[in-house]
């Protein structure tokens, strides 16, 4: 059996059964919508198996699952090896999101990474402590700030509602998931003009570390029209 | 065998350690789980991509350490009488990029001179130290961080900017860039001229009352200060040609020592401000000569120690073979500074990897 993980809820689910069903592959949840089993027609030896979307990252990178639904985002924060541990098959057109730096639209002096850097040298000198982004996205944030050159800022863990975390005094700054401005727009933040870290959308990846040998890899790619991984 | 493996680098560690006391160490301990807090404060957060973290839920968290600097240079400023030197043998922790098969795990044996009367005599002591105890044939390395920053320091421009390159000194690429836009020739932050255009026609004031509702910790003054200062610096005159000529000079030159010492005198035609630093170089070559070392046979690399969560801003060398680096070192007195409050204490060190040398030793 191939396995195929897909998001278990919501709207990432709906799409992903959508976007399969157009190409002729009927993904079904099973009998009760509370039980997390599917069904899957028009391939022959494909599994559903329904699983949360910040978890296929890594059930693909422990090979427990072959294909897997989930987002660009999620795939690079968990699985900080994912050249090494997924493939990439095909960018699937929706759960769009961007993972950017957000700053409150009153600093009219920061519009750009470049001042988020000096502004941070400025606030340690005039605070005693590093400028605060509250983030869920550590790794993902902390390579892009690295890779920039930003420094004197710290991560503040911050695992929802992070818009609000401005306003409440526990961050200056911060880096979140927006699909669009209109949260950050009603927290009076501002997106920096560089400050767009990944863009993310709904990919199906394959996992280079699953046992290909009883599942049936080529034909699942050749009916959707993947060219077929070497792995 | 792995334990057999394991016994023959503690001994090998063992031997280098004794071999340090020999040059007059004092053997000291260090803690390994090390206050998070002030390992980010002294290296940033870029520090979490080298070290493990764990929690305690009482202590907060804390970090294995990566190095035994920051243990070090902690109990010779609540305990230690100067001159002193200390020498160390324990495992560090680094965390390695994804895909490496670099040891996450390994031991260091390590020196370090705290002195102030004569710098470059202990900087010549301790590579003298180091060179004795390393086979021949290796790649050497040698630099001097402190002819940059004397350079960036007595640049002809403002405070201001001069605080901003010596701030990324240890990010190359972004010094380069810095560098660029300080002299005319690299593009302006994004939404800069559109922002200041903006100030000259509204006022900072208004600017911040109608941009929204005031949220966050920093204050209206800090903005406007900021602004007050990018106003400034926007009529600031570049950088002339032949500073920013000489830096980028200064930064690729590749030479032995002897030879770097004619070239660095002729850059300091132009970088007068790196004279001092000079003259420590030059005292530096002869200690070293006095020791042994031929000058003819050393490389000198301008750029050579700029890496991060080193800083070492003074001297600084290495010894590698086939880039994988076997023993360093270097002087790291504004690492010091911060870490005692303003206190001034000179120090040089280095460590090295007694598996590597081991097994550099075995393949010879």
């Amino acid at each position: 059996m191939l396995k195929l993980g897909v998001p278990s809820k919501g709207r990432l689910q709906a799409d992903t059964f959508e976007w399969f069903a157009q190409r002729g592959v009927t993904l079904k949840r099973t009998e009760s919508d509370r039980e997390y089993t599917g069904s899957v027609e028009g391939v022959d030896n494909v599994q559903l198996v329904l699983l949360s979307a910040g978890e296929i990252p890594k059930e693909l990178a422990k090979g427990r699952i072959h294909l897997g639904v989930t987002g660009t985002d999620l795939i690079q924060e968990k699985l900080p090896d994912h050249v090494g541990q997924v493939i990439p098959l095909e960018e699937m057109g929706f759960g769009f999101a961007d993972l950017i730096i957000a700053v409150p639209k009153v600093w009219v002096d920061v519009n750009c990474l470049d001042d988020l850097d000096a502004a941070a040298a400025q606030f340690r000198k005039d605070h005693g402590f590093r400028l605060r982004i509250a983030t869920k996205y550590h790794n993902l944030v902390r390579a892009g700030l690295r890779d920039f050159g930003v420094a004197d800022y710290q991560l503040v863990d911050s695992q929802g509602a992070t818009e609000g975390t401005v306003k409440n005094l526990t961050a200056e700054a911060i880096a979140d998931i927006t699909s669009s401005g209109a949260t950050l727009e009603a927290n009076h933040l501002k997106i920096l003009s560089d400050g767009v870290l990944l863009k993310s959308q709904a990919t199906v990846f394959a996992s280079k570390s699953a046992d290909y040998r009883a599942a049936p890899l080529a034909e699942f790619c050749t009916k959707m029209g993947w060219e077929v991984p070497q792995l | 065998m792995q334990n057999d493996r394991r016994a023959a680098i503690r001994a090998e560690a063992a031997r280098l350690e004794a071999a340090f006391a020999d040059a007059g160490a004092l053997r000291i301990e260090a803690d390994a789980l090390l206050p998070a807090e002030v390992l980010l404060d002294l290296y940033g957060e870029d520090i979490r991509s080298r070290a493990y973290v764990t929690h305690d839920p009482v202590l907060g968290e804390r970090m294995l350490r990566p190095d035994f600097t920051l243990p070090i240079v902690e109990q010779h400023m609540t305990e230690g009488e100067e001159p002193a030197r200390y020498t160390y043998n324990g495992p560090v922790w680094r965390m390695q990029d994804a895909g490496s098969s670099r040891a996450t795990e390994f031991v260091q044996v390590g020196f370090e001179l705290f002195d102030r009367a004569d710098p470059a005599g202990s900087d010549a002591e301790v590579f003298a130290l180091f060179r004795d105890l390393m086979p021949d044939g290796l790649e050497v390395h040698s630099g001097d961080v402190g002819l940059l920053r004397a350079a960036v320091d007595g640049l002809k421009t403002s405070a201001r900017r001069r605080a901003a390159l010596t701030r990324h000194l240890w990010r190359p690429e972004r010094f380069r860039r810095l560098l660029a836009r300080f002299s005319g020739a690299g593009a302006q932050p994004l939404g800069r001229a559109e922002m200041l255009a903006k100030v000259e026609a509204l006022g900072a004031q208004t600017m911040i009352d109608t941009a929204g509702k005031f949220i966050g910790l920093r204050s209206v003054s800090e903005i406007e200060a900021r602004i007050e200062g990018l106003r400034a610096d926007s009529t600031e005159a570049p950088l002339s040609a032949e500073e920013v000529a000489a830096i980028n000079a200064l930064l690729s030159l590749k030479d032995n020592c002897a030879a770097a010492l004619g070239a660095l005198n002729d850059l300091a035609e132009t970088l007068v401000q790196i004279r001092p630093a000079l003259v420590g170089f030059q005292r530096r070559l002869d200690a070293l000569d006095a020791r042994g070392i031929d000058l003819a046979k050393l490389p000198f690399e301008g750029s050579y120690g700029l890496t991060s969560m080193e800083y070492y801003d003074g001297f600084v060398f290495s010894f590698a073979h086939q880039g994988t680096v076997i023993a360093s070192g270097g002087r790291y007195d504004a690492l010091t500074t911060v870490l005692g409050n303003g206190r001034h204490i000179p120090a040089v060190g280095g460590v090295i990897r007694p598996d590597l040398l081991l097994a550099q030793k075995e393949a010879m």
